[in-house]
This record gives C-alpha cells, sequence and structure tokens, in this order.
C-alpha cells in the first residue's frame, strides 16, 4: 500500500507542468484590423479588412494592423516581437507575417516583420515607409490615412511583380530563414517497447500489487511524455487566427 | 559453473528492471539533451546576429569617413572594437566556459559602446545624416540590435530551461548518471541595451 502510494506520488510529480507566465497582455486577435485605441472610422476598418484578406488570399502573407492603447511600460519593439509571436501571425512553416503596430499613448508606430518576409520587407524598406508615408500622416492626426497608405506601400512591396515573385519564394524556403525543426530521439520509444514486453512478460509470470503499482506509474509516465508533442498552432474557435508564424525583431519603428 | 536457478533470477531481474526503463521518458530523460540542442541553436542565434552587426560595419564607416574625416578617434575606436569582436569566436560547445563567455560579450559591449559613440556624434553632420546609404545602413543597424536583443532573449530564456532541468528534480537524476558531462550554459550578465552614454571633448 505504502508503496503504491509512493510510486503514484512520484508519478503525479513527474506529471506536473509548469505554466510559464505571461508578463505583457495582449488583445484578442479578431481580424485583420485590430483596433484596440479606436484610431480608424469605421470604413476605414472595413476597406482594410477587405484589402488584407485579399492579400492572405493572393500571396497567404498575413499582414495584421493593430492599434494599441497602451505600451504596458515596454519599448514598442519589445511589444511587437511579443504580440507576432503569440498572435503566431504567418503560416507556419513561412513565418511571413507582418504586424503595422501603433501605440496610440506612446506616440510609437512599429512595422514588425516576420522571420520568412526579412528578405523582402527589409528594414530599411519598412523604415523607408514609416517616414515617408506613415508619420507625416500621423503627424497631423489623420491616423486613417497614415494607416491605409502605409497598409498599400506594405501590400505593394509584397505582392510586387511575378519575377520579384519567384525570386522571393526562393529566398522565403532558404534553410536560414526556417526555424530549426525539433528533433525526437527513436531510442526511448524502443526502449519502452522492450520495456512494455518486459512488463508483460513479467505480469504473466508474477502479477500482484506491485505489478498494479507499476502500470500504474507506467501508464502515467506514458501520458506525461506524450504530452509535450500535442501542442500546434491552431487556436479554438474564432473566423480568424494566425497561422503559427514566429518573428525574430526584424523591422522597423517611428515615432510622431 | 552456471545453475539453470541462477541464470533464471538474473533474467527475472532484468525482466523486472525492464518496466523502469519505460518510465525515463516519462521523467523527461530526454530532456537534457533537448534542451541542450535548442538552447545550442538559440545560441547560434545570437551569434549569426552579432556577425550581421558587424558585417554591416566597414559600410557604415566607410560613409561617415566621407562626411566626418574628422572624427578619427572615434571611427577607429569602432574599426578596433570590431575587430576585437570578431576575433573572440564562443562557438556551441564552449558557451559552458565562463571565461570564453566572458570575453566575448565584453568585446560585443565594447562595441556597442563604440558604435553608440559614432551614431551620437554623426548627429552633428547634417550632410551625412540626409546620405540614403547613412540612413539605410542606419536603420538596418537598428534593426539587428533589435534582432540581437531578441535572439539574446531567446538564449537566456532557453539556457534558463535548460539548467533548471540540469538542478531540479527528475532532471538532476539523469545529470548525474547518464549526462555527467553536461555542464550549466553561461547567461548573458551584460545588459546589452544599457548603452554607455557619448563622452563629450572639448
Amino acid at each position: 500500500m505504502l508503496q503504491r502510494a509512493i510510486l503514484s506520488t512520484i508519478a503525479w510529480v513527474c506529471l506536473v507542468c509548469a505554466c510559464a507566465a505571461q508578463p505583457l497582455s495582449f488583445p484578442a486577435l479578431t481580424g485583420w484590423v485590430v483596433d484596440e485605441a479606436g484610431l480608424m472610422d469605421a470604413a476605414t476598418r472595413t476597406a482594410l479588412t477587405e484589402q488584407l484578406a485579399g492579400l492572405e488570399q493572393k500571396t497567404t502573407d498575413q499582414l495584421v494592423v493593430v492599434t494599441l492603447k497602451s505600451l504596458q511600460g515596454t519599448s514598442i519593439e519589445d511589444y511587437g516581437y511579443q504580440l507576432g509571436r503569440h498572435w503566431q501571425i504567418g503560416q507556419k512553416d513561412k513565418n511571413n507575417g507582418v504586424l503595422l503596430i501603433v501605440a496610440a499613448n506612446e506616440r510609437k508606430v512599429r512595422i514588425e516583420v516576420g522571420y520568412g518576409l526579412e528578405g523582402t520587407l527589409t528594414d530599411a524598406v519598412t523604415k523607408l515607409i514609416i517616414e515617408s508615408s506613415i508619420l507625416p500622416r500621423f503627424k497631423v492626426a489623420d491616423f486613417s490615412g497614415g494607416i491605409k497608405r502605409g497598409v498599400e506601400d506594405i501590400v505593394q512591396v509584397l505582392s510586387g511583380d511575378a519575377q520579384e515573385w519567384q525570386d522571393r519564394a526562393a529566398q522565403r524556403f532558404s534553410p536560414e530563414n526556417a526555424p530549426p525543426a525539433p528533433q525526437r530521439a527513436i531510442w526511448p520509444a524502443i526502449i519502452a517497447l522492450l520495456a512494455g514486453g518486459g512488463l508483460l512478460i513479467f505480469c504473466a509470470v508474477r502479477g500482484g500489487v506491485i505489478c498494479r503499482a507499476i502500470v500504474q506509474w507506467l501508464l502515467l509516465a506514458l501520458l506525461s511524455g506524450g504530452r509535450g508533442s500535442s501542442s500546434g498552432g491552431t487556436s479554438g474557435g474564432g473566423s480568424f487566427s494566425g497561422g503559427g508564424g514566429s518573428f525574430g525583431g526584424g523591422g522597423a519603428s517611428g515615432s510622431w | 559453473m552456471f545453475s539453470w536457478s541462477a541464470g533464471r533470477s538474473g533474467f527475472a531481474r532484468i525482466v523486472i528492471l525492464l518496466p523502469f526503463l519505460a518510465l525515463l521518458s516519462g521523467c523527461g530523460v530526454n530532456n537534457i539533451p533537448t534542451y541542450e540542442e535548442q538552447a545550442k541553436a538559440k545560441w547560434s542565434d545570437v551569434q549569426n546576429q552579432y556577425q550581421r552587426r558587424a558585417d554591416l560595419i566597414p559600410n557604415l564607416v566607410e560613409t561617415v569617413k566621407g562626411y566626418a574625416q574628422q572624427e578619427r578617434t572615434v571611427l577607429e575606436a569602432v574599426t578596433n572594437a570590431r575587430a576585437r569582436a570578431t576575433s573572440v569566436q564562443v562557438n556551441a560547445d564552449t558557451i559552458t566556459d565562463p571565461e570564453a563567455f566572458k570575453k566575448f560579450q565584453d568585446a560585443q559591449a565594447q562595441l556597442s559602446g563604440a558604435l553608440g559613440r559614432l551614431l551620437a556624434v554623426s548627429e552633428s553632420y547634417p550632410d551625412l545624416k540626409s546620405n540614403q546609404n547613412f540612413l539605410a545602413l542606419q536603420s538596418q543597424l537598428e534593426g539587428t540590435e533589435n534582432r540581437i536583443a531578441v535572439a539574446r532573449r531567446d538564449y537566456i530564456e532557453a539556457v534558463r530551461v535548460y539548467n533548471t532541468e540540469l538542478r531540479t528534480f527528475p532532471g538532476v537524476i539523469w545529470a548525474s548518471t547518464f549526462y555527467k558531462g553536461n555542464k550549466p550554459m553561461q547567461e548573458f550578465t551584460v545588459a546589452e541595451d544599457v548603452k554607455q552614454p557619448p563622452q563629450v571633448k572639448f
């Protein structure tokens, strides 16, 4: 009995999973345009949503416009890549997400570029878009206009012409841009199989309390071993979600 | 001489022990090598980004030289710091060496400081500031600094996970048996974003 209790306890200890705390809070991803700060009029929001849906259908590039009430005390660069990772903007295998972030309170704007588009939307290009298209309009409080022009420019760069497109595709799929795939060793599986067989033989010969305890522990252990592999890029419910893309700090920022 | 009964009890012992091996993967026997590989991958990201910054510098120095030749000391400081930083290489296998890691960190911090001063003095040359090449380089440099910050943070997080696994249960069991050679990895101790303020000389 005591033995069983100890074994069960150890098994549960193995199972315990510490959930990582999120220090920043992020707005909900409701669509291509998330206007938390309420900077745009309804017509602009609708027009942008249509335009961005079209872009994603054509190129699979996911561009999301977000206006924030507050950066919660951090820099827009810090908030930007974490928001992109949190929302998983961009397709998982291409990391082709882009965020146009406007922080009204801090008067900061940033174009955050996913790993896969860093070769197309380079830092210099994004800086140019911010400086020449967005900031002049923001300076006279024309937020709808600034965002519209910025999105237009980004879409133009992203959809380019056919030849440019081909080059870009080649660039995007280069191994350098792809995140390293997690590798799983095969030998533990073999050992588990062997051990399972051994357990069956053992139980056939002996049986009893110890055997039951072992079976219980084994089950728990297998469950805990499998928990790591089930996390995916899918999000429950809703018509809009990120595709599993990731960000590494590419892009540029500006302030007005 | 082996008797049948001795052989049988030996076999039984093996059979009893086998199921316990299956528990190893449940209790994270794979975690140490997995986290080690992840941390090493994050480290090579950090190195790549620092390399990217180093690659931008010669071009930047040349551009600034064209407009601000009199800033020789600042330009030389950047060139020298770059040379020092690129000569210190820490590869994925030596991140467990505190001394080598510190050398790398110090060299990069020095380069950050020198670059900060160069960009600060550039402010006083309007022609340079409006030069297209300089603007492009400056935005690339900003982007790279930001990528360095992200890569460093990802690395620190991966190292934290790995080092924690080495020291906590059940990882500590595997660390002291199967993976005796695994040492904790180094973390960054000098904050990259704490740039030295530009020195003003009269």
